[in-house]
């Protein structure tokens, strides 16, 4: 099985998905014959042409609206966002349009977009470039928010997202776009979205995350494997809708849980984690529900020191597993 | 002079390494902060990597065509004043080498005192906290959370702490351990379940010479059975006096031929167990049990009788007394009391009783206060047969006389029956003799 990057596979995933079916196609922000300021869409205008890989104008409401119109229309536009931090003037599109016109048209319409951006920090981005976004949108149900941490995840829950018959936002983590690399299969596969992974078993304690943080958790466990304490990981992959059941059966198999995200703390998707553990496994708890997340500061800063301290890392997580670990 | 580490750049928001296409620079150039050292090409960008230092390239780590993630060394550069790079490293590398070793394992040693200390005295203070996973583990599998070592922060015990437990076995069940403590029981009966109120009394100082004898095996289940009768069923009580002239005289003429004939004696109990079995029959509400919110009336008469051995007493069961002639139920009193002297009964000899005949008068006594053998609604108490001056028909007369008391749960019965019960037992014992009491 070929190892291709985190890119590489969101890049895989779109050119299989615009060969397969007429109606995908590409729209945002130098997408077209510059391939993407990430080189996501890289060789997809030379393949499929300017009809199918759409250079915007710099409006995010109008590629998002666009894209909506055309979704309700039958085709299965995937847009993108150059930064999911400049998905905010589409914000009114997605939650007020996209979203609820199945229910609004009591399903007589649908809108089968799926909406790609670049979200996360640690990489010197400062405020436009590094906010995630999720807690925004994560409470409108007729949404869905998949955040996949590896290059396998990203190609079989892009193609799953493209064919789903409803709005699908996807948001790819853009340091994870060229550190993170694995094996992926060229042949054509989609995964659940909704559903969650078990990236790690174990039996001491719990970690339930998603996007890069998974990655540090998994960098954190092994070290922590050498001192004997064994770390059962969860990869949420969808975070609107969570998957109750594989989070309470994660939170219900070691009894100590840690969640870890990016985000800022208050009112994160790992908050409602919490929720769904504490409603459900009050029994099963060994240890107070824990949350290691970005501090609720408005936002990542550029200073390197100062990003550094909002950033979580393999050190941050390392330690507050090992602090769970000994409680 | 001193050295700094020039390392990859962040050259791009998604850059997380670079290839190096070409030094600028070689070894022994001097290069200016900010002068370009290398070209390098990333996924996103070729960039020229500037010199974050002012001083003479020392040595080129990267190798053209190499791949390097960010943040990692380029290569080494000499600058003015104390860098912080390999100037502390080099020379401090040979010197302190052979004492290193030794200043590590001395440190190791330390830590390792500190961690034993740590462990000694170890902080218990979350002991007796514990999680709702711990507490329903517990109880659901009978664990004894006091006997668990906790493993976890300030000695917590953690849920894998009392699985484990549940993995080995379980700890052992409170009462056993109970048991185990103390003198070794007397007896083989099973222990009956500890309850407050025979321990209630443990601060009782004692003096000099005092002797203690350890609370276990029967006197327990005794102390037990007694606090619980007294505290719950309320007692009332009554007694009748039995003119028993004719059956002394009916037993007498028996008693040796009857022993000689059988191998064991004819008791006058034995008359008196008859005659309450009899009686019973007739007024069953005396054969009962209170059951809270209902009276439990039962079918079967199964006398337990009072059997003391030493500073125990045994209740043993004489099965369906009212299927059993005189002879069967002497018998019976022969066969149990022997086994309670022999410590022989089994449970199934004292499960079962309905009602309790206490032969009190064997110890002399001519009236007493039976405690009910709880859950029963009745005890009766046969006294001592005395010889006593009487009226009869207007004169004097010798008659042999006896007391029989009943204690009565007053929950249950009330006088009325109780006495109309009394006045049965007493019509049969007083008409007990060889004209109308076959005693086979």
């Amino acid at each position: 099985m070929p190892v291709i990057s985190y890119i590489q596979a969101v890049t895989q995933a779109l050119r299989e998905e615009m060969q397969r079916d007429e109606k995908v196609f590409v729209l945002g922000e130098d997408v077209g014959k510059r391939g993407g300021v990430f080189r996501a869409t890289d060789g997809l205008y030379d393949e499929f042409g300017a009809d199918r890989v759409l250079d915007t104008p710099l409006a995010e409401s109008a590629i998002a609206g666009v894209g909506i119109g055309a979704a309700m229309y039958g085709m299965r536009p995937v847009a993108e966002m150059q930064f999911a931090d400049f998905i905010m003037p589409a914000v009114n599109q997605i939650i007020s349009e996209a979203a609820k016109i199945r229910y609004r048209s009591n399903n007589d319409w649908s809108c089968p977009i799926t909406i790609r951006a670049p979200y996360g920090g640690g990489v010197h981005g400062a405020l436009y470039h590094s906010q995630s976004v999720e807690a925004v949108f994560a409470n409108q149900p007729g949404l869905k928010i998949v955040m996949p941490s590896t290059p396998y995840d990203v190609k079989g829950l892009l193609k799953a997202a493209v064919r789903d018959p409803d709005p699908v936002l996807f948001f790819e983590h853009k340091r994870a776009y060229r550190l993170i690399k694995g094996e992926v299969p060229e042949e054509d596969y989609t995964l659940p979205i909704g559903k969650a992974d078990i990236k790690r078993e174990g039996s001491d304690i719990t970690v339930i995350t998603y996007g890069l943080a998974v990655h540090f958790a998994l960098q954190a466990a092994d070290k922590l494997a050498e001192e004997g304490i064994d770390v059962h990981i969860l990869d949420l992959r969808t975070v609107y809708p969570l998957d109750r059941e594989a989070i309470i059966e994660a939170a219900s198999k070691t009894g100590k849980v840690l969640l870890v995200s990016e985000d800022n703390k208050e009112g994160g998707i790992i908050s409602e984690v919490s929720a769904i553990i504490s409603e459900n496994c009050l029994f099963e708890l060994d240890a107070p529900v824990q949350r290691l997340a970005g501090p609720d500061v408005p936002a990542m800063p550029y200073s390197p020191t100062m990003e550094k301290y909002f950033m979580i890392n393999p050190d941050k997580v390392e330690k507050a597993m090992r602090e769970l670990a000994e409680f | 002079m001193g050295v700094e580490k020039i390392n990859m750049p962040q050259l791009g928001e998604s850059v997380t390494e670079g290839t190096i296409s070409t030094w600028l620079v070689q070894v022994g150039d001097k290069v200016n902060k900010y002068d370009p050292i290398a070209e390098v090409m990333t996924d996103k960008v070729n960039a020229e990597v500037p010199s974050s230092f002012t001083g003479v390239i020392k040595e080129l780590v990267a190798q053209e065509g190499d791949t390097i993630a960010v943040g990692e060394l380029m290569c080494y550069i000499e600058v003015e004043g104390g860098g912080s790079a390999d100037v502390a490293e080099e020379p401090a590398k040979n010197e302190p080498a052979v004492e290193e070793p030794a200043a590590e394992e001395k440190n190791d040693q330390k830590i390792k005192e500190q961690k034993q200390e740590q462990h000694e005295n170890k902080d218990k203070t979350m002991k007796k906290r514990y999680s709702p996973a711990v507490m329903r583990l517990a109880q659901e599998n009978d664990i004894d959370l006091d006997q668990v070592e906790g493993t976890g922060k300030g000695g917590r015990i953690t849920r894998k702490d009392v699985e484990k437990v549940i993995a080995t076995g379980g700890t052992q069940a409170k009462q056993s351990q109970e048991t185990v403590q103390e003198a070794p029981a007397q007896s083989s009966e099973p222990a009956p379940s500890p309850a407050q109120p025979t321990s209630a009394s443990s601060n009782i100082k004692t003096q000099a010479g005092d002797k203690e004898i350890p609370v276990t095996g029967v006197r327990k289940a005794i102390a037990q059975n007694m606090v619980k009768s007294k505290t719950e069923i309320p007692h009332a009580w009554m007694m009748v006096e039995v003119d028993v002239t004719g059956l002394v005289e009916y037993r007498n003429t028996l008693k040796d031929k009857f022993k000689a004939e059988e191998g064991y004696s004819l008791t006058f109990f034995s008359f008196f167990v008859k005659a309450v079995a009899q009686a019973l029959k007739e007024y069953p509400q005396l054969n009962s049990t209170w059951a809270g919110d209902k009276i439990i009336q039962r079918k079967a008469i199964n006398l337990n009788i009072a059997v003391a051995k030493e500073d125990q007493l045994f209740v043993p069961v004489i099965k369906d007394a009212d299927d059993k002639s005189i002879k069967g139920i002497a018998k019976d009193i022969t066969d149990l009391a022997m086994k309670a002297r022999n410590g022989k009964l089994t449970s199934a000899d004292m499960e079962g009783g309905t009602f309790t005949v206490n032969n009190t008068g064997s110890f002399g006594s001519v009236q007493s206060m039976g405690v009910i053998n709880h859950p029963q609604a009745a005890i009766l108490q046969v006294e001592s047969i005395v010889k006593k001056p009487v009226i009869k028909d207007g004169m004097f007369a010798a008659r042999d006389m006896v007391n029989l008391c009943l204690s009565l749960d007053h929950r249950v019965l009330d006088g009325l029956v109780a006495g109309n019960f009394l006045a049965r037992v007493k019509e049969i014992l007083e008409n007990t003799n060889k004209d109308n009491t076959p005693i086979y």
